[in-house]
């Protein structure tokens, strides 16, 4: 049942060859056997995750079910789940059970899905391998020695072992995306305001953006039609309508122009990754589009403009954690300055420390026009190289990531980690949606296609991918030792 | 750009940040050498380029102003570390 996509698994459900109680209790067998050596999960919801199918089986046979109805998920810990722990990854919040539920969350719950339990991430999501989740990092399911990538790294892991039909994401800098590539899954991040924020604990509030993490380009159809549209509970989720993600899926490429940065294949690109996407682009081209290569001149600065403005909303959003109204808060703390100090201290890890005083910095007096307003200048900078490459060309293709899975423990130096989002970034710093399906394997590894295209076509990329996987079998391949 | 551990431990209580002091300099080395990165900047010419704060800033809507129901005060006070009465307790603020 597990090795199904989502979409044949809901036709499976509607046709009541299979029950939504078997599935989901098909899961929970194949976490509690599998999960402790991935830690993909941070914690399963049996209880809540056994009423839900049940109520979903009563739908399917009233004939009630949507596309989604009794499919079980994993929500990224970074979604509030009221009544059940969401740690964000920190310890900040190791007891933390929110009072209400995000849009996200309800969403899905409305949609029919089953939540299985909470996904393991980057601790506020800041990171690229999941290393620095207090609660451990998680396993590559391809080669358990590497990383899954992150901060959306339990996600990823669990869609790749097969421990739920899929799961939610959110990506900053590429926290979807890159994971994704290096388990050999299909993520997307929609354009930025098209799925609420509300109860998705902030990172950095205008680059971060939740979508979803699937086997198929076609399965994440499905779900981000479940998790988009207006809240007026979020002031920066978009009011336009959200187009029907799953009509075109078949439409044909013939004519679609591919724009191909030169910029994304220069120093530093792996040399099987960059074979793997020609390969792709190749067979794209095959089948009717057209290549062209395009120029994104300010790309070589993305990670050093998003370095100041991520961290700086970073240090702002996170002074929310005080030891006050909810999360850790220290022992005997002497006055209010030794409360707020010492609970931040021992409440946070080191990355989050390294962002947050970055950010306090850039945003000092004295700094800030140095720092914050030449980032957002050249924030701007970069978001004009895509309204003039969009002029030219449909969407951009090239790699997700510069390198496959690294090592755990192999990349000690911040910026070195930094460097994996080289390619994600610019995405997020100009609001536009983008996308990661797998292309090929280096090594046993898996490779990621990135695709990016203008604001509110998220339906034009999954169409593309779709399309893709039509004529190729890259996401179909499975790790070993996970039957 | 090279910050000091001074600096840092500066920083540190401007964000109201608990740093062991072994940690000050192993962050002070991190932390130039982000700014390095960064300084790369510098060079970029952004005369008049209008700074961007968000993708969403031509599309932000205001909604309606009226009161609507807020949550129960018990409710978002359940997460509290220590509370009383309704308030939340944090050690003498005055003397």
């Amino acid at each position: 049942m597990h090795d199904k996509t989502l979409t044949e698994q809901a036709s499976l459900l509607k046709a009541r060859s299979i029950s939504s109680v078997e599935l989901v209790d098909h899961y929970l067998e194949r976490i509690a056997r599998l999960n402790p050596d991935l830690n993909a999960y941070l914690c399963v919801d049996e209880e809540g995750a056994k009423s839900s199918a049940q109520a979903a089986d009563k739908a399917l046979a009233a004939g009630n079910a949507g596309p989604l109805t009794g499919i079980p998920i994993a929500q990224k810990d970074i979604f509030c789940t009221k009544g059940i722990a969401t740690t964000c990854g920190s310890k900040i919040l190791q007891n933390f059970k929110a009072p209400y539920n995000a849009t996200v969350v309800d969403k899905l719950a409305q949609s029919g899905t089953v939540m299985l339990g909470k996904a393991n991430m980057d601790e506020f999501a800041m990171g690229s391998s999941n290393e620095n989740s207090f609660y451990g990092a998680v396993a590559n399911p391809w080669q358990r020695d590497r990383v899954p990538g992150g901060s959306s790294g339990g996600s990823a892991a669990l869609v790749a072992a097969q421990l739920a039909s899929a799961a939610t994401g959110t990506d900053t800098g590429g926290s979807i995306r890159q994971p994704a590539a290096f388990c050999g899954i299909t993520g997307i991040k929609p354009t930025y305001g098209r799925i609420s924020r509300y109860g998705m604990i902030a990172y950095a509030s205008s680059l971060d953006q939740a979508g979803p993490m699937a086997r198929t380009a076609e399965d994440c159809a499905v779900l981000l039609q479940a998790m988009s549209g207006h809240d007026e509970k979020d002031s920066t989720s978009s009011t336009l309508e959200v187009p029907d993600f799953t009509a075109t899926l078949n439409d044909k490429l013939d004519g679609l122009r591919i724009g191909i940065p030169k910029e994304y294949f220069g120093e530093g690109l792996d040399g099987d990754i960059a074979d793997a996407v020609h390969s792709a682009l190749a067979e794209l081209e095959k089948a009717g589009a057209i290549l062209k290569e395009i120029s994104l001149p300010n790309q070589s600065h993305c990670i050093p403009a998003y370095y100041v403005i991520a961290p700086a909303e970073a240090s702002s959003n996170l002074s929310r954690f005080d030891g006050v109204r909810f999360g850790y808060r220290c022992e005997n703390p002497q006055n209010i300055d030794d409360l707020y100090t010492r609970s931040r201290g021992e409440g946070f890890g080191d990355e989050v420390k390294r962002r947050i005083l970055i950010g306090a910095y850039a945003l000092s007096a004295g700094y800030y026009d140095a720092y914050y307003l030449k980032a957002q200048q050249v924030r701007q900078l970069v978001s004009n190289d895509f309204t003039d490459a969009f002029n030219e060309v449909d969407v951009i293709a090239g790699p997700t990531t510069p390198t496959t899975a690294f090592k755990t423990g192999e990349k000690t130096d911040p910026i070195s980690m930094y460097l994996n989002d080289l390619f994600t970034v610019s995405a997020n710093l100009s609001g536009l949606p983008g996308l990661s399906a797998p292309c090929g394997f280096s090594e046993g590894l898996p490779i990621g296609l990135q695709l990016v295209g203008p604001v509110q076509q998220e339906a034009r990329l999954l169409n593309i991918a779709h399309q893709y996987q039509q004529i190729t079998d890259w996401h179909k391949h499975t790790p070993e030792g996970i039957a | 750009m090279a910050l000091t551990s001074e600096d840092i431990a500066g920083i540190a209580h401007l964000a109201r940040l608990g740093i062991e002091p072994d940690a000050l300099d192993p962050l002070a080395k991190d932390l130039s050498s982000l700014l390095d990165l960064v300084e790369q900047l510098q060079a970029i010419d952004t005369t008049g380029v209008e700074p961007m704060a968000h993708p969403a800033s031509a599309s932000l809507w205001l909604r309606e102003d009226e009161a609507s129901p807020s949550s129960e005060r018990e409710t978002l006070q359940e997460p509290a570390p220590e509370k009383l009465d309704g308030y939340f307790l944090v050690p003498r603020v005055i003397e």
